[in-house]
């Protein structure tokens, strides 16, 4: 287990290699480069996480101290991993699922400018993504927080030419670092109750520091939620996502589906502790995971976009994952985000042959009938499509979505369980919306069909994981994470799995019945009048760009263009102004004419004697 | 006796560099490149020697110095070169001495005039900032204080830009010798009014700063002569609104001006605080405290939202660190070990990382000559090499954790927390802005449609191997901060000791 360190190294070596190579290196070299670190960094924690589960550490957990990183007074922050179920869990989603995306990435990026760019940077993120769930404390965590927001930004704004692009990375960036400055306030508080910013002891001192309901301790795990809602798309911070499609197709698998986003899940169960004890605000993250995962699938009912309508559907997802955790659903939440890695990474390397052999077209009305063309991505958003849809039996999703539904309905949480129940309804309609609109019908552009190992194999890999077979794999998260509510099972668990496999199907049905075919009814209930104006609603996610456009960027620009010159600069720039100004005038005075020293003798003499005669 | 070196050796380069023109046009360039290396190898071997942990100032008894070297000097009015060396001092040393050497590597294409007086000019200022600190004779420090002021007011009027529109270099260099001037008045009053108490209350007439430090006085006339030193101070950090002299200064001087500027002369001002400010006027530092840390806080969002607005590459940097220096004003007078150690680190570290903006942004200019970020654009397909680096410097810059700037950012702003959580809560508002501003100059600058397909002629190995040391020296700050924490611990200790037992004694041990 002691090789732990090498799971990072491989893909740092592999960043260094790629980032000092620019403009030197050849394609396929930096294929190998960039998906070789990878696979390597995949063996290598295959092997620790097999040495982890046959050799079980003591405690539960494996530490590995690296170094110093700052010591001043009593504040200690060591890079120091800890290996534990749930670090474990975590580490087995971004190698695998991060390998299987590079290798497809390397033929999806084939031809593309600054190919080492993009793979260096993909491996500076999978390195990040490990420091942030193998760090043992909360500083490291920030570290690699952090990272993986620069590398987001990064690949995000990769076609970097279109201004555009630029925006929506720095819109990406801009807004989770508001939800990471909260974080960073969230452990300042941390450090200054607990003095420490080590996990394990937090999650030890704070129960014996705080009671249940202490306001500092709500108000710590309120700022963390705000960093985890920053990361993970959720309200209110949730606006960056959608933009972030930007970047090219393998990202948005990587970052914005499988790893980065679902970090804000991670962090609130490694922290679940201090979640436990503020009662509230364990509440605002269910309800926080609920209304994202609504407002998300109206949104996603009518895009247009392939990629957008994904984005939603990540966003929704994890709302799921929010709402797990908000319903102390600890294991529920994490297996769900391993399920929904499987899948989504699918979705989207699937949607990028799709793009790649529509010659980068995204709008699925503009495809049609890509069903013949291009049977491996058919497959893949079929099986796909049914994880996310959670088609009963068959499909990982199910078996992931189910638990956290019966997980709300036996902590009683019925608010929840409704919306839960509302977006099971509504996913199945707006994902085989995009399979039928885009696969079925007439086709309307001639796609090429992608070729190569790199191409299918990572979808076959992915397409297995997605179905119940993927389910099977069970993190071992019990020495981890507190038992939740309903594990031991109860009454109702089959009535309520038999509810949402039903609506699953119908929601299919619904989806085949309008999209199939002419689309007469769609169309017509779509041209009234409301709807129209519904649909241009969700279309901009309920306007929160809007709202935030006016609140924030507007203020900040007008303030920018009022203080262009800085008006402090001004201020201090009257004082020279008048010396020069009193200058002009006196200098003025001296001209060398005499007619002129002569009348201003005479009138200064009058002045002197009108003063001396009023006196 | 190594330490009247350390301040001769630029001041006899300097002779040298200019006598030195007549013999060949390098000779001066390299001339002034072995100086500073001389006193940046001097500074190291200082390091490697010494024991830096054991604290600077302690209430009782005399302070601790790691070095020191004393000779008579005025003795009829208590004056004498006195030079001391502690962690601190010596980090702020072996900063001027790294950024000395890449100033006279920056300049080595750019200047083409009178190359023996401008490297006089540069080796002197950089004297007079190893001289300020060095000194503990007050008289002796305000000689030096003075002594950087007027080859750095040389090197923006003869060397400096003069843009197509707007006020020239002449006007920027008048700006800066009037503000630092008027502010260098101020401290002189100040230090003769310090002296002048100490003299009343003992009898004893001395500058000296083991002898100043603990003068008994009346908190009224303490809080005067605090304000004196503070503004003198903040007009050099700068605070915001005694700011107005640093962008112009700083976007028309040289590349080598501009490094020596944000890289060392900012830092004398947190230097002088750290070091005469806070021990000799406990009391009224604490008083004063709060309007510190919110002046800390102004400067932070004004210079953010001004860096957003330049169009002005060096404008804009100029900016950001009006910014930074926000954090370190909040970290002093926040005062706590934490706090005040994240203070030294963001002060090394933003020299480094704003003299290599500086210096890359001069690597722009001689190659687009302009600094207009509108006419660049898309650099990224047309060079190898400088863009990278400037997306290297501008991301340390705005904070990511890795490089220094973090390390120093998040231990200011995690020790100034207990004590003043509201302003840490809206300083911490300060790194979003810096998001929004170092995206920003990624953007305008190295993003984009690119003007023109041609490639531009990439940096040669010389720049390149001053970046990548840069680099290198940045990513060590980062990841490994604690040699620098080390060094730096044993004077802060003796700061805060200092700072802090203000507070338990919060009636005035004077009269």
């Amino acid at each position: 287990m002691n090789l732990l360190f090498l799971t990072f190294l491989f893909p740092l070596v592999g960043f260094l290699i790629l980032a000092f190579g620019r403009g030197r290196i050849s394609e396929n070299t930096a294929a190998v480069v960039g998906v070789g670190s990878l696979g390597l960094s995949f063996l290598s924690a295959i092997w620790v996480g097999s040495q982890f589960l046959l050799h079980p550490p003591a405690g539960g957990a494996y530490s590995q101290v690296l170094w110093t990183w700052m010591s001043v007074d009593s504040f200690h922050a060591p890079f120091a991993l800890r290996l534990d179920g749930l670090s474990l869990t975590m580490m087995g989603v971004i190698t695998g699922v991060g390998f299987f995306i590079h290798l497809f990435a390397s033929w999806y990026m084939r031809g593309e400018e600054g190919y080492e760019r993009f793979f260096s940077y993909m491996n500076l993120f999978v390195a990040s993504m490990l420091f942030l769930v193998l760090a043992d404390n909360l500083l490291f965590l920030y570290f690699g927080w952090e990272g993986v927001g620069l590398c987001s930004y990064l690949l995000i704004g990769f076609y970097y030419k279109d201004p555009a692009n630029g925006y929506a990375a720095r819109k990406s960036f801009v807004i989770t670092r508001v939800g990471d400055t909260f974080m960073a306030i969230g452990l300042f508080l941390l450090f200054r109750e607990l003095g420490t910013l080590n996990i394990q002891e937090i999650l030890t001192l704070a129960p014996q520091h705080w009671q249940v309901g202490n306001a500092t301790c709500e108000l710590a795990a309120i700022l963390l939620l705000l960093g985890a809602v920053g990361k993970s798309a959720q309200l209110p911070l949730q606006t960056w996502l959608p933009d972030a499609m930007a970047g090219p197709t393998p990202v948005s698998a990587l970052i914005h589906a499988a790893t980065m986003v679902t970090a804000g899940v991670y962090l609130i169960a490694r922290t679940h502790t201090i979640f436990q004890l503020a009662p509230i605000a364990l509440e605002l993250v269910g309800v926080v995971g609920a209304v994202t995962l609504l407002i998300a699938c109206f949104s996603a009912l009518v895009q247009t976009d392939i990629k957008r309508i994904l984005a939603y559907s990540t966003m929704s997802q994890i709302g799921y994952m929010f709402l797990a955790l908000g319903v102390g659903a600890w294991s529920a939440a994490i297996f769900h985000l391993m399920m929904h890695a499987f899948f989504k990474a699918l979705l989207f390397l699937a949607a990028g042959g799709v793009i790649n052999a529509c010659h980068h077209e995204q709008d699925i009305f503009k495809m049609g009938g890509l069903r013949k063309q291009l049977p491996v991505a058919y497959a893949s958003f079929w099986i796909g499509g049914a994880a996310l849809a959670a088609l009963p039996l068959i499909s990982a999703g199910f078996y992931s979505k189910d638990e956290i539904l019966w997980e709300a309905l036996a902590s009683h949480h019925m608010w929840l369980l409704a919306a839960g129940v509302l977006g099971a309804f509504l996913t199945p309609i707006y994902t085989f919306r995009l399979i039928f609109v885009a696969f079925h019908g007439e086709a309307k552009l001639q796609a090429h069909r992608g070729q190569g190992v790199s191409y299918w194999l990572p979808l076959v890999v992915l397409m297995v994981l997605s179905t119940f077979i993927g389910a099977l794999i069970h993190p071992p998260l019990a020495n981890v994470l507190p038992a939740s509510p309903g594990e031991a099972g109860g009454h109702g668990k089959e009535t309520l799995a038999l509810i949402s496999g039903s609506l699953s199907i119908i929601g299919i049905l619904i989806a085949a019945g309008l999209f199939l075919g002419e689309r007469k009814l769609v169309t017509a209930i779509a041209n009234t009048g409301p709807a129209r104006l519904l649909r241009r609603w969700w279309f901009y996610a309920w306007g929160f760009d809007w709202l935030y456009r006016w609140l924030f960027e507007k203020p900040f620009l007008a303030l920018v263009a009022i203080n262009r010159r800085d008006l402090v600069d001004f201020t201090a720039g009257i004082i020279p102004a008048v010396a020069r100004w009193s200058h002009d005038i006196l200098s003025a005075t001296e001209n060398g004419r005499v007619r002129w020293y002569a009348a201003s003798i005479a009138a200064g003499a009058i002045a002197v004697m009108a003063a001396m005669m009023l006196a | 006796m190594i330490l009247p070196w350390l301040i001769l050796i630029p001041f006899i380069g300097g002779l040298l560099c200019w006598q030195g023109e007549r013999f060949g046009l390098g000779v001066p360039r390299w001339v002034a490149l072995f100086t500073m290396a001389l006193v940046f190898v001097l500074s190291l071997i200082l390091w490697s020697q010494g024991d830096y942990s054991l604290a600077t100032l302690t209430q009782h008894g005399a302070a601790h110095w790691q070095s020191e070297f004393q000779v008579p000097w005025i003795s009829r009015f208590g004056i004498s070169f006195h030079l001391g060396l502690d962690g601190l001092s010596l980090l702020m040393v072996m900063l001027t001495g790294l950024l000395g050497v890449m100033a006279v590597i920056c300049s080595w294409k750019e200047i083409s005039d009178h190359i023996g007086f401008f490297h006089l000019n540069l080796l002197w200022s950089l004297g007079g900032v190893i001289g300020v600190f060095l000194a503990l004779d007050m008289f002796l420090f305000f000689t030096f204080w003075e002594l950087m002021l007027v080859p750095t007011y040389f090197l923006i009027a003869l060397w400096g830009h003069n843009p197509p529109t707007g006020k020239g270099r002449i006007h920027a260099a008048m700006k800066f010798i009037i503000y630092t001037q008027t502010s260098g008045l101020i401290l002189l009053l100040a230090i003769l009014g310090l002296v002048f108490v100490h003299f009343q209350g003992t009898g004893q007439l001395s500058f000296d700063y083991g002898d100043l430090l603990g003068t008994k006085m009346s908190p009224h006339v303490e809080y005067m002569l605090m304000l004196g030193f503070f503004i003198a101070f903040a007009v050099k950090l700068p605070v915001v609104p005694f700011h107005s002299w640093l962008p112009d200064a700083h976007s028309l001087a040289p590349t080598a001006g501009s490094v020596d500027l944000a890289g060392l002369l900012l830092k004398t001002a947190g230097y002088g605080l750290l070091r005469f400010s806070l021990p000799f006027f406990p009391h009224a530092s604490h008083e004063f405290a709060p309007i510190a840390m919110w002046l800390g806080v102004i400067s932070i969002f004004y210079g953010a939202i001004l860096a957003f607005a330049q169009t002005d590459i060096k404008r804009l940097i100029a900016y950001t660190s009006i910014s930074h220096m926000g954090f370190v004003l909040i970290a002093i007078y926040a005062g706590t070990h934490i706090a005040l150690q994240g203070a030294v680190l963001q002060m090394v570290a933003h020299g480094i990382s704003a003299g290599a903006l500086f210096i890359l942004s001069g690597e722009i200019y001689e190659r687009l000559k302009t600094r207009d970020m509108r006419q660049m654009s898309g650099l990224w397909s047309r060079f190898s090499y400088l863009p990278p680096l400037s997306m290297f410097f501008a991301v340390a810059s705005l904070g990511l954790p890795g490089m220094g700037n973090f390390v120093g950012e998040f231990l200011i702003l995690l020790g100034s927390f207990p004590v003043a959580p509201v302003v840490t809560v809206v300083a911490a508002g300060g790194l979003i802005m810096a998001a929004v501003y170092g995206l920003i100059l990624i953007q305008r600058a190295l993003h984009g449609p690119a003007h023109s397909p041609e490639k531009l002629k990439d940096l040669n190995m010389r720049e390149i191997a001053m970046m990548l040391s840069l680099v290198a020296i940045l990513l060590y700050l980062g990841l490994y901060p604690q040699s620098v924490l080390d060094t730096s611990s044993g004077a802060m200790a003796g700061v805060q000791h200092w700072y802090s037992t203000a507070l338990s004694a919060p009636q005035n041990i004077a009269q």
